[in-house]
């Protein structure tokens, strides 16, 4: 279990920028919960996910993962349990090295200091099983530098990397965004596939409205740097998309904007 | 004035042979830069004061009657520790890698000087271990032919710093610094801590180019503290000539290209003095004039030809 305490995030605190990013959001995250989360830009989305990873320290509040306060535990330490999968398919990968390199590294975690080598007979077998499983036809290409790739590839290895050695908590933040309409479904079916087999914990940030419906057992919506809706069960599973934007509209008296939603 | 431009055979030879004594010595320094500039993608320029360090060590410790052999060890211990000033200062106190390396640069100079209590310590009539090991090849095998001593030691000794070099990019450890320099969040968010992954690459570095550094002054027969200016220049020379030259497909071929790019560059300077066009003061401008083509003859590569072949460059970093 996941629990978001009263986190604040302020970006450029005493400047004319100063920027509540998070404000006052808490979240409790049982086990097995796959939550997709929606809100217009810059609604504190990422910045959420980037707290609950410690790319950067939180103004107040606490984050505790399985009992155990982590809010202090620095980035490195906290990916001995938390997957990540951003936006920008370069970030997940390192793009010189090869793609059996780079699996080999999701493969160590979190021992990746080690004076062992980094690969052998038997770790190339695993990775090529474990390719050959996928849609991807990338089980002969394990000596192909990662820079070759396409970005639905990229993004495809970068989960796999995630979820390899299975994380409490999997972060995904609109991972399918760059991504062309074909690989966008290619990459969200393999999530669930690989997010069920593994009953992996999971926060999926998405703006495109019908995935956060279709996808996931709970649906939470921020606004400001909070939580401003948290539906779940069978609310969850029979909301339609003209019924959610209807509800945000009651619920904050505004419309819901962002030119990026996709409705359809 | 015309047959001047020309160098005969006989000249050719004992030329080749100067480089390559030069290009290897001088490689295991390249080395060093490669795996800042290369793998880390760290601008460290540690490099001028370390270089330095390891020669004032090694003398030091030999005109005071050290064994040359623990005298060099010693120096590669000096150098990881420069790395490792210039680490901690760029990943605890988060200063820049460019200032971070040129404060310890400059602190090593002064540091230099206090070790040797001079500016200059000569090592003629001193054991080195190059005189050791002609000694004991000598013993077994009278007719050895000491004049060789040199080029078959530096070939040795930089190609097995290059096998461990290699060996080391190929552990898991060696994994997390390629991805550090390549893409420091991913990496991060595999559970490597890239500020330890920094300083360990700067401790090999430096360590290698002190390393460099005391056997070149045994080399030449004398450690100066003025002898580490644009060394970093000359390693990078080596590294992007290797590079544009022979890849990076591979960390093998990568770390080779390093040796030949630095024998490469010590027979093009070579070459140019011998044409007595330029004379031996003018070797740091050619040194970086060789650099700025090397820089700048890629693009004007692509400008007729869309490469495939990607790499980091170092023009605009
Ligand atoms: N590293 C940062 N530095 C400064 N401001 C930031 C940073 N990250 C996010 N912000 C700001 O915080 C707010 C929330 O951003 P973000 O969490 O990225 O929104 P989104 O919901 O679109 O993901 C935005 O106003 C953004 O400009
Ligand atoms: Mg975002």
């Amino acid at each position: 279990m996941v629990i978001l305490e009263h986190i604040h995030k302020i970006f450029h605190r005493n400047t004319p920028n100063e920027n509540h990013a998070l404000a006052d959001l808490s979240l409790e995250i049982q086990d097995g919960d796959f939550i997709t989360v929606i809100g217009s830009n810059g609604a504190g989305k990422s910045t959420m996910l980037n707290a609950i990873a410690g790319v950067f320290p939180i103004d107040s509040g606490r984050i505790i993962l399985d009992g155990q306060d982590i809010t202090n535990l620095p980035e490195h330490k906290r990916a001995a349990f938390i997957g990540r999968v951003f936006q920008d398919p370069m970030l997940g990968t390192a793009p010189s090295m090869t793609i059996e390199e780079n699996l080999s590294m999701a493969y160590a975690r979190p021992n990746n200091m080690s004076l062992r080598w980094g690969l052998d007979f038997n770790r190339r077998k695993i990775f090529k099983e474990y390719l050959k499983n996928l849609p991807l036809g990338l089980e002969d290409r394990l000596t192909t530098k990662v820079k070759l790739l396409s970005g639905g590839q990229r993004q495809a290895l970068t989960l796999i990397m995630a979820t390899m050695k299975k994380p409490k908590l999997l972060l995904l933040d609109e991972h399918t965004a760059a991504l062309d309409p074909k690989t966008a479904i290619l990459v969200n079916s393999l999530t669930e596939e690989i997010v069920h087999k593994n009953k992996i914990t999971t926060i999926m940030v998405t703006h495109n409205l019908e995935h956060a419906i279709k996808m996931g057992n709970r649906l939470i919506m921020m606004h400001k740097g909070r939580i401003v809706m948290d539906i779940k069960g069978e609310e969850k599973a029979t909301m339609t998309i003209p019924r959610l934007l209807n509800k945000f509209e009651q619920l904050q008296g505004e419309k819901f904007v962002d030119d990026r939603v996709m409705l359809a | 004035m015309l047959q001047n431009l020309f160098i005969t055979i006989f000249e050719l030879v004992p030329m080749l042979l100067k480089s390559a004594e030069q290009g290897l010595v001088f490689g295991v320094m390249a080395l060093g830069v490669y795996i800042t500039f290369k793998i880390l993608n760290f601008a460290d320029l540690t490099v001028d004061g370390s270089f330095p360090l390891g020669a004032a060590v090694a003398a030091s410790l030999i005109v005071s009657g050290y064994n040359p052999f623990f005298a060099t060890f010693v120096a590669f211990i000096a150098g990881a520790l420069a790395g490792a000033m210039t680490g901690l200062l760029n990943t605890k106190a988060q200063i820049s890698d460019l200032l971070s390396g040129i404060l310890t640069m400059t602190s090593l100079y002064s540091i230099n000087l206090r070790i040797m209590g001079k500016p200059n310590t000569p090592l003629l009539n001193q054991s080195t271990i190059y005189s050791l090991i002609s000694d004991f090849f000598s013993k077994i095998w009278p007719s050895f032919p000491t004049e060789y001593t040199y080029i078959m030691f530096f070939i040795v000794f930089a190609l097995l710093i290059k096998i461990l070099l290699d060996a080391f990019l190929k552990t898991q450890i060696g994994f997390a610094l390629r991805a550090t320099g390549d893409n420091p969040q991913m990496i991060r968010s595999q559970g490597v801590n890239t500020d330890l992954a920094k300083v360990i690459g700067l401790i090999l570095s430096n360590g290698f180019i002190a390393l460099s550094g005391a056997l070149v002054a045994q080399y030449q027969g004398f450690a100066d503290v003025g002898m580490g200016v644009g060394t970093i220049v000359a390693g990078l020379a080596s590294v992007i000539i290797g590079d544009s030259l022979f890849g990076s497909k591979t960390i093998f071929i990568s770390t080779l290209g390093v040796l030949l790019g630095s024998f490469l560059y010590r027979f093009s300077i070579a070459l140019v003095l011998s044409f007595r066009l330029a004379q031996a003061s003018d070797l740091k401008l050619l040194t970086a004039i060789v650099v700025i083509i090397a820089l700048t003859a890629p693009r004007f590569k692509q400008t007729f030809k869309v490469s495939a072949k990607g790499g980091k460059s170092y023009g605009n970093s």
